[in-house]
């Protein structure tokens, strides 16, 4: 049976070593959607991403990537990933912005091939779409961290991908300027189509940009639309959170 | 001294090979510094004195073996090393320096056994450890040009791969990038430049000239290629100086070129020093 959603998991589990991480997880993300992953620390937010984007192997379930299966699924470049340890990078790491967003290239030539021709252009695109063109010369230790994170969503975007996968990207990032992050992140969504897939602590900053909201805490308790969330009661968030929530509006 | 180049092959020989290595090394030693593997190329090089000394041993016991060049088993035990090195690396997932100290011993180890079974230090373990000019022969030179084809065959097909693992091992992945293979292959060609090397720099002093230029470079460069240019021209440097003074000195080219990199890292230093203290000076200036 061929799958309609970019994302489609199954009854996943997974486990390292002896711990349970996550326990029958179902999850469905349609093409457009802007999905924010909510749970406490150590609830298994970063290893769902993991699983989606291959690098981690559920223990059971199944996993289908825009309709295919997640191991046979070769189009790497279509899925974009800004992990939650991307700007741990060594800053004194010497490469330009330039070179970083090129990198991501690597997905769509393939292994050993040489860049396409048009490169330069595509990285000038990405490095436009999240508002950093201006900066391509720059070395990349030398960026705020709020601008740093702009860079690697650019890396991510420079493959052309269908769905962004996005890993707490706002820790370590003035608070004034999380809202026009996530703008950028809306206008990705909104003109380019890009589904996104945001796993956040901003409860309060992203909800008027999202359309769907899954609470994750070992396994899913709520999976939904943005708005039957802002209808649970505050019991029902801290039967899964452990703690009260605050409410969104 | 160009009249001597010309007049004697050995020296043909020792410079042709130290222009090559002044490339080799630092371009592999750009990547072996992002990615922190300097104290490996350390422990490689160690492991390559094992094979060398024991090569040289059994060239005096076999008599068979008299006319083998020790940069063959060289080459073997650095390889081998490389191999291993990852091997352990996986074991100890944890405690991946332990791989390195394992390895690092076992080649002192050796080459103390084999140095002592071969009657102690002779003049041809000398040059190997500190770097020799007038010890290269064709046939090193044949070999040392041999690996730099192949180095510079592997960058060229993999940079863009050991670019994205160096800066982002996770991306790398996620990106389909089979970084264990990648890895293992640097690994292999990191042993082959070591043991490239050692002829003119002593196995001592390999892994320096795989790090001190590239210190200096990533002081000034902006960028990886930058950084890249930067580290081959800081080599090619040092080892010119180094062999034409270590020819007229009658000392060990290892020992100058290591010298003269370290020189030359320390006036990157001060012009850095002195150039971002004249930036402030400008920027407090254009604030009155
Ligand atoms: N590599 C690992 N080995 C063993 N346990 C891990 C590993 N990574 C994460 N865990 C454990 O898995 C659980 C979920 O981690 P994670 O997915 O990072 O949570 P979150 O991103 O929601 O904070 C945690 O209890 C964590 O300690
Ligand atoms: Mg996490």
């Amino acid at each position: 049976m061929k799958s309609t959603y970019d994302i489609d998991l199954q009854q996943v589990s997974f486990q390292y070593d002896q711990t349970v991480v996550l326990k029958n997880i179902s999850l469905q993300v349609k093409q457009g959607d802007f999905l924010a992953i909510l749970g406490p620390n150590g609830s298994g937010k970063s290893t769902l991403l993991k699983i989606i984007l291959g690098l981690l192997k559920p223990t059971s379930g199944s996993v289908h990537l825009f309709g295919q299966k997640g191991r046979d699924f070769k189009q790497k470049e279509w899925i974009g990933y800004v992990s939650q340890k991307s700007n741990a990078f060594n800053s004194g790491f010497p490469a330009t912005v330039y070179e970083v967003v090129a990198s991501g290239l690597v997905k769509k030539t393939g292994l050993l091939k040489k860049l396409p021709k048009n490169s330069k252009n595509l990285v000038v695109d990405a490095l436009t779409s999240v508002g950093m063109e201006s900066f391509s010369k720059h070395s990349i230790g030398e960026l705020s961290g709020g601008q740093q994170q702009r860079i690697f969503i650019a890396r991510a975007l420079v493959s052309k991908p269908k769905c962004l996968v996005l890993d707490e990207p706002t820790v370590g990032i003035d608070h004034q300027h999380v809202q026009s992050f996530y703008d950028m992140l809306a206008k990705l969504n909104r003109e380019q189509n890009i589904t996104l897939i945001l796993v956040t602590h901003d409860v309060d900053t992203v909800s008027d940009r999202i359309s769907h909201v899954a609470c994750l805490n070992q396994t899913i308790h709520f999976h939904g639309f943005k708005q039957d969330f802002q209808q649970l009661s505050d019991e029902d968030r801290k039967a899964w959170y452990g703690h009260s929530v605050r409410k969104i509006h | 001294m160009i009249e001597a180049i010309l007049n004697y092959q050995f020296l043909q020989n020792a410079f042709a090979s130290g222009l090559i290595i002044g490339l080799i090394a630092p371009l592999l030693g750009v990547f072996i510094i992002v990615r922190r593997l300097s104290l490996i190329a350390d422990a490689l090089s160690h492991v390559t004195l094992a094979g060398i000394a024991g090569s040289l041993f059994l060239s005096q016991s076999v008599p068979f073996l008299a006319l083998l060049n020790p940069l063959y088993i060289g080459i073997i035990a650095a390889v081998s090393g490389s191999v291993l090195v990852e091997k352990f690396r996986r074991l100890y997932k944890h405690y991946e320096e332990l791989a390195i100290a394992i390895i690092m011993s076992a080649g002192i180890g050796f080459s103390a056994i084999f140095i002592s079974l071969a009657n102690g230090f002779s003049s041809d373990i000398f040059g190997y450890l500190f770097g020799s000019v007038s010890a290269v022969s064709r046939q090193d030179l044949f070999i040392v040009i041999v690996i730099a084809i192949i180095v510079v065959v592997f960058l060229l097909l993999f940079y863009k791969e050991l670019f994205l693992l160096s800066f982002d091992e996770e991306y790398a992945k996620a990106s389909g990038l089979p970084a264990k293979w990648v890895h293992l292959l640097f690994m292999i060609v990191t042993a082959l430049v070591i043991a490239a090397s050692m002829r003119i720099v002593g196995i001592l002093l390999v892994s320096s000239l795989m790090t001190l230029p590239v210190a200096a470079s990533m002081r000034l460069a902006k960028g990886f290629k930058q950084a890249i240019y930067l580290s081959v021209l800081f080599g090619e440097a040092a080892v010119i100086i180094g062999l034409v003074s270590a020819f007229y000195l009658d000392i060990a080219p290892g020992g100058t070129i290591v010298v003269t990199s370290i020189i030359i890292l320390l006036i990157v230093l001060l012009v850095k020093k002195i150039w971002l203290s004249a930036v402030i000076k400008r920027e407090r200036g254009s604030l009155v």
